[in-house]
């Protein structure tokens, strides 16, 4: 059974419905990227899995937890899939080792001296063993979101969600965060990114998928979908993203 | 006639003065924990909390504490019940600082950016976890200059519960000058003793907000 099973998911926002029926299965280990236009509903449908939205129709299940609007399924549901955002959302007030060690803590009721070796074992996985002490706001945008990265991993997660992870950052930082997205695919994580680096999608990911209008457009592997786009949306949507 | 010399003056209306600063501070701490209560209605998950506490915030927003006053005082009489003027005054003044602090901390928290809700939900927290560990140890930051300054406002109103016959300083002031006929010395004294009471607190809350926003910077 697939990892993640998103079932003809609806999702309407007032009038707007910008979910108009998805459905996509995640395999265990699969890397797969949603791209398509803003306003295509890939955020929306990144933020159902986690249950950041609530769906109007269709069920989403990940590994077995369902998405049901309560705090006992949410839970559940977010313990097996983290998620990472693009403007990083580290606490402030916490250092970089704090951040990590909070929700062990707090959510799985982890001793402090264990939580706090995973929190080191997780910022020296990203590279950044050495900011435990140190607060977000003297980390650069690339080790922020790497400490996010590390903040999520240490939930020990199935699968992590990544949403426009590197859109905020500066273009010399981006590359740093992508290395430690590519070394988790590498060590098999399944993730689900929504992803404007045309590049690393095509490099690192099994499956691309081109949301249109609320639909899943088109979806194959990367070498089809970016070889060989089918439908004029697609094409026309990776011509743009050429010229840019 | 009696002659009063000014250490007479001032020695009364310092006497009086204690009981401003009592009223204030029992006003400012009283307030401050129904502030507190109604603050977690306020931003809490049930409707009909919320706009319960809108409700009150805009009865005690909405009407001069003077009426509020005079309504603990006379208002509860015609029940028969009878209210010394240091209840009714000690009442009103917490029941009008909670409906301001409520709103002042309301936007404090309001003021943490929602990325915060949303990656601490996606962590697994629940709203009471989310509350102590993320949200409200960035919102207090934010809410202890603009709190330290609203005390500036406790502090002068306590001025009106003279009206009601509670004697503290500015009531003080008006019995002297009665006895004295200096009305210019008496008040410029109470105003004075306000001034000293007041200015420590706009300042540090000044000194707070600087501060404070530092640590944010540096830590």
């Amino acid at each position: 059974m697939s990892l993640i099973a998103i079932t003809e998911v609806k999702k309407r926002f007032g009038d707007v419905e910008v979910l108009k029926g998805i459905n996509l299965d995640v395999e265990r280990g699969e890397v797969v990227a949603i791209i398509g236009k803003s306003g295509s509903g890939k955020s929306t449908l990144l933020r159902c899995v986690n249950g950041l939205e609530m769906i109007d129709d269709g069920s989403i299940m990940v590994a077995g937890a369902q998405l049901i609007n309560d705090d006992l399924h949410l839970k559940a549901l977010r313990l097996k899939v983290g998620m990472i955002f693009q403007q990083f959302n580290l606490f402030p007030h916490l250092s970089a080792g704090r951040n990590v060690m909070l929700s062990q803590m707090v959510v799985k009721k982890t001793p402090a001296r264990e939580a706090e070796a995973m929190a080191r074992r997780m910022l020296e996985r990203v590279g950044l063993g050495h900011k435990f002490d140190a607060y977000p706001d003297q980390l650069s945008g690339g080790q922020q979101q790497r400490v996010a990265i590390a903040r999520a991993l240490s939930m020990q997660p199935m699968a992590l969600l990544c949403d426009e992870i590197t859109s905020a950052l500066d273009p010399e930082l981006v590359n740093e965060v992508l290395a430690v997205v590519k070394e988790l695919a590498a060590d098999g994580m399944t993730l689900m990114m929504v992803t404007h680096e045309m590049r690393f999608a095509r490099e690192v990911c099994d499956r691309v998928v081109f949301m249109h209008q609320g639909r899943v457009h088109e979806i194959g592997p990367p070498e089809e979908v970016f070889g060989n786009p089918r439908t004029p949306e697609l094409r026309q949507f990776l011509g743009a993203q050429l010229v840019v | 006639m009696m002659t009063f010399t000014l250490w007479d003056i001032l020695r009364n209306l310092l006497l009086a003065a204690r009981w401003t600063v009592v009223l204030s501070l029992v006003s400012f701490v009283g307030g401050g924990l129904l502030g507190m209560a109604l603050l977690y209605l306020r931003i809490g998950k049930a409707r009909a909390g919320r706009i319960f506490v809108q409700g009150y915030v805009e009865l005690f927003q909405g009407t001069p504490l003077l009426m509020q006053l005079f309504l603990a005082f006379f208002g509860l009489g015609l029940f028969g019940i009878d209210v010394p003027a240091w209840l009714a005054a000690g009442l009103a003044l917490i029941l009008w600082t909670a409906a301001f602090l409520v709103e002042i901390w309301r936007g404090c928290v309001e003021s943490v950016a929602c990325g915060q809700w949303e990656a601490s939900a996606s962590l697994g927290m629940g709203y009471v976890q989310q509350m102590r560990y993320v949200i409200l140890p960035q919102a207090v930051r934010v809410a202890v200059p603009p709190t330290v300054g609203f005390s500036v406002q406790v502090v002068k109103g306590t001025a009106l519960t003279s009206i009601i016959g509670f004697v503290e300083l500015s009531k003080a002031g008006t019995v002297v000058t009665n006895a004295t006929f200096e009305p210019f010395t008496v008040y410029g004294l109470v105003a004075l003793i306000y001034f000293a009471l007041c200015w420590p607190l706009s300042k540090s809350s000044q000194i707070l907000e600087r501060k404070l926003n530092v640590a944010h910077r540096d830590h």
